[in-house]
């Protein structure tokens, strides 16, 4: 029986010199994502904006989505996003905080209910005022942030600095790409966002983590290669792993996005980005960066080391 | 590497076994584990019966998630008035004269008293009223009282709470509350509601299965503070006007001597008025309240007691016998509801503090259980997907991946079952997601395999090799990967929180099963199948 191969055997890509076109495309594409950030913004939950969500199901069956909305803007409670998801009946509302402190939301809730009570199930009602919305943007951030230290402190450790910086920095991309995704789709940010993005954040540290785990073994036993063929030799040699790995997790997110309701939809969609973006990153953003650093200073240089001075001088030419 | 002894096989064996099998309970229905828990002979540990399943969040089973928070000027301002209160009962006990009246300031009180003797008098008398704060006395000086006393040259002397009396206050306040929730929403024991104290000033409510919050949002949001008063005569001075629920809200004046307090109230039940068949609330007061409640309204017939529930004057029933018994009955405009809600409020008593929503949750049944029926799909056919791919790529090894990653799921459901862990909607997709890269073990190893196969090794070394050079790999990956998710454990709540734990949960196990398990697997193959190269 013949096996599935994605990746021949003994590729030998130019994964470096990519970067030619790599990191002027992500440079574009950041700014972009700066721009977009600046001028659309993201889409922001009730988690983050405060506000009140209701998810609504026609009891009858079919949601007269244009009477849902006149009613709610009677409401009182100014514009409200009315919205179908999902099966036919599923409306969602979004009504923006209101002014009045801690209190105030809560009446959006009781005047909904009476309004739409006899015709239509509540399926889900969630409100954050505005106190604990602040709070879940800070514990949001915090969290990022202190994941990335955390796991420079262990890289540093285990890899040597410049390693470490290269696997951060290609996180930092990915995270930047992914809010980008945001912005462009305009997919709710929330707190399964925040989830979502210190998962893409694990995972691309774990397909960088794989590379430079080769880079630091070939870089003990080619005392003397240069430097850039050692990368694309790690890359390459890596290569099936990678392709591997981003199919099982391409296919279990698929499998995500197509049946596991529309509640976790956004989130799986992310991930599936976020598994194509640490993919090409690992490859082609943060190995090519260890090219601009001393990888070979602060080594313990045994003895064998023949030319270092040479090899340090390639690395940066 | 392909060598085992017995014992440690056996061992690993026995461990995955067991592992597994506490997932087990997960398949049979809440009625058969209580039957289990309720028909095992008593010398069985609980631990070991098959009774632990996974415990579904909020976001599964519909339920309510309310988080209240304790409000700290309205705390501020009733800790002001009792120092009003104490101040005023030192000035008159100590016969101190002071000028002008007594002032408010911002957490405290004022008052000048211009003869250097009288202030002599009095200070020490209101250092008394201050208490020590716990331990944090070690960091300050300031700090370590609950009140602060101070005099200036004119003769102004200040009285006020300081940071540490109002967190102290509050600190009390949250475990009074907690008490008082619980009582309220769960008069008979039956709701099993979570009640968690969140920092200091904040406490979150989870009623599982509750189909309508309003209900528990209404008895949650009164601070139910019953207090018998009189309706003052008029001319009275030390009046409060208070609005008044018979006259239509129009305010009353209300003597500010409070009589008895719903502190003092023993029981509460809802009744109707034999006469009048309207829905009545009948109390019963302890002995100290009867004495006081019987003592004012025979030295006080013909007046008009008002009935003060959070600042409003529900009842205003004219005083026509005096009242010895100890029990008495309130009656206003209520309806059914409303009755059977005040007799669960006085029942339970009054919070210590005005609370206020912060943010709720509600999912209803239905959704719930529409996502868990998305979620069993979307494992199933990410499961599938997986295997299929992994035995058309590796062929006997992808098999051998397959078997490490179904016992490596078993071990997710087994280890959240014992910890109690609950699982959420983000955890479903931790789950499926883990089904995804807990094969990424499996993969290092044999791509190493591969190559140092094709580097020309001899089988056995190959196989040798690739698990020894993989290994460190697989733990700094996972290490990483476990870091990211302890920051994700650290600042979620809730349903993210669930997502982290099947992360977590993940990444361990998926050490144990794609290093230990595919290992003896793969020996057992290469002792079976004698092959002289690798399969694939």
């Amino acid at each position: 029986m013949r096996l599935l191969r994605i990746v021949p055997d003994n590729t030998r890509f130019k994964f470096v010199r990519f970067r030619r076109f790599s990191y002027p495309l992500s440079a574009a594409y950041s700014m972009l994502v700066i721009a977009l950030f600046l001028t659309v913004g993201l889409n922001y939950g009730i988690d983050f904006k405060g506000g009140t969500l209701i998810e609504m199901q026609a009891k009858n069956g079919t949601a007269e989505i244009a009477q849902v909305r006149s009613t709610a803007h009677g409401l009182g409670f100014g514009e409200a996003e009315v919205q179908e998801f999902g099966t036919a009946g599923d409306i969602s509302m979004r009504f923006a905080l209101q002014a009045g402190g801690e209190a105030a939301q809560q009446a959006v809730v009781v005047k909904a209910r009476e309004a739409f009570s006899a015709n239509y199930d509540f399926r889900r009602v969630e409100t954050v005022g505005p106190r604990v919305s602040g709070e879940l943007v800070q514990a949001g951030t915090l969290g990022v942030v202190l994941a990335i230290i955390g796991v420079l402190i262990y890289l540093w450790f285990r890899f040597e600095m410049p390693l470490a910086i290269g696997a951060i920095l290609g996180t930092l991309h990915d995270i930047v790409l992914t809010i980008g995704f945001f912005l462009i789709t305009q997919l709710e940010f929330n707190l399964t966002s925040i989830a979502a993005i210190l998962t893409i954040v694990g995972y691309s540290l774990n397909e960088t983590v794989v590379v430079f785990d080769r880079t630091r073994e070939l870089l003990r036993r080619y005392k003397t290669m240069p430097i850039d063929e050692l990368l694309d030799l790690s890359v390459n040699s890596t290569l099936s792993r990678t392709a591997m790995t981003a199919t099982t997790t391409f296919l279990s997110l698929l499998a995500l996005v197509f049946f596991g309701g529309t509640a976790i939809e956004g989130f799986a969609l992310v991930m599936l980005f976020g598994v194509v973006v640490c993919t090409y990153s690992a490859m082609f953003v943060s190995t090519p960066v260890l090219l601009y650093m001393d990888v070979r200073f602060g080594r313990p240089e045994s003895a064998e080391e023949k030319a270092p001075a040479a090899t340090k001088a390639k690395a940066k030419a | 590497m392909l060598r085992f002894q017995a014992r440690k096989v056996i061992a690993v064996l026995l461990v995955l076994f067991f592992g597994c099998g506490l997932a087990l309970p997960n398949l049979f229905s809440q009625q058969t584990r209580d039957a289990i828990k309720n028909g095992a002979p008593s010398w069985i540990p609980r631990i070991l019966l098959p009774i632990h399943a996974v415990v579904l969040g909020l976001d599964l089973q519909g339920g309510s998630h309310v988080l209240l928070e304790i409000d700290r000027s309205d705390l501020i301002r009733s800790q002001v008035t009792q120092l009003r209160d104490d101040l005023r009962r030192i000035l008159r006990e100590e016969r101190i004269s002071f000028q002008g009246g007594i002032g408010t300031i911002a957490r405290g009180v004022q008052v000048r008293v211009p003869e250097a003797a009288d202030r002599a008098k009095l200070l020490p008398k209101l250092r008394e009223l201050a208490q020590p704060v716990g331990t944090l006395g070690a960091f300050g000086p300031s700090s370590n009282s609950t009140l602060e006393v101070t005099e200036q040259p004119d003769g102004l002397v200040q009285l006020s709470v300081t940071e540490a009396g109002i967190n102290e206050r509050i600190r009390r306040a949250a475990g009074q509350a907690i008490e008082v929730i619980r009582r309220r929403i769960d008069p008979d024991g039956t709701v099993e509601p979570s009640i968690q104290l969140q920092g200091i000033d904040r406490i979150l409510v989870q009623v599982p299965g509750l189909q309508d919050p309003q209900h528990l949002k209404t008895i949650l949001g009164q601070t139910a503070k019953l207090q018998f008063r009189f309706v003052a005569e008029p001319g009275a001075t030390d009046v409060d006007m208070l609005p008044s629920k018979d006259s239509g809200g129009q305010r009353i004046p209300v003597s500010r001597q409070v009589i008895v307090e719903g502190g003092d109230l023993i029981d509460a039940q809802p009744a109707f008025d034999s006469r009048t068949s309207q829905p009545i609330v009948n109390f019963r007061f302890n002995i100290r309240g009867a004495q006081r409640f019987g003592q004012a309204t025979t030295e006080n017939l013909g007046r008009a007691l008002a009935i003060v529930l959070d600042d409003e004057v529900i009842s205003s029933p004219v005083v026509q016998s005096p009242i010895t018994g100890g029990s008495g009955q309130i009656s206003g405009n209520f309806t059914v509801e409303s009755v059977n809600n005040l007799a669960i409020l006085l029942r339970a008593g009054a919070l210590p503090a005005k609370m206020t929503i912060v943010e709720e949750r509600t999912v209803g049944p239905g959704l719930g259980a529409d996502s868990i029926h998305a979620g069993k799909l979307a494992t199933l056919i990410a499961t599938a997907l997986v295997i299929l791919y992994m035995l058309a790529t590796y062929g006997v090894f992808g098999l051998i991946a397959s078997i490490a990653l179904l016992v490596h799921v078993c071990l997710i459901f087994g280890l959240m079952s014992v910890l109690g862990a609950t699982m959420t909607l983000p955890g479903i997709a931790g789950i499926v997601l883990t089904i995804g890269t807990a094969v990424d073990s499996n993969v290092l190893i044999y791509e190493r395999m591969r190559e140092e196969e094709h580097q020309g090794r001899p089988l056995v070394s190959a196989l040798e090799a690739g698990f020894q050079r993989a290994f460190a790999t697989i733990i700094d990956s996972n290490v990483t990967m476990l870091i990211a998710a302890v920051a994700l454990f650290s600042l979620g709540s809730g349903p993210v929180r669930g997502f982290a734990v099947v992360f977590i949960l993940g990444i361990l196990t998926t050490v144990i099963t794609a290093v230990t398990l595919t290992r003896m697997l793969i020996a057992l193959w290469y002792r079976w199948a004698r092959p002289k190269h690798l399969p694939f």
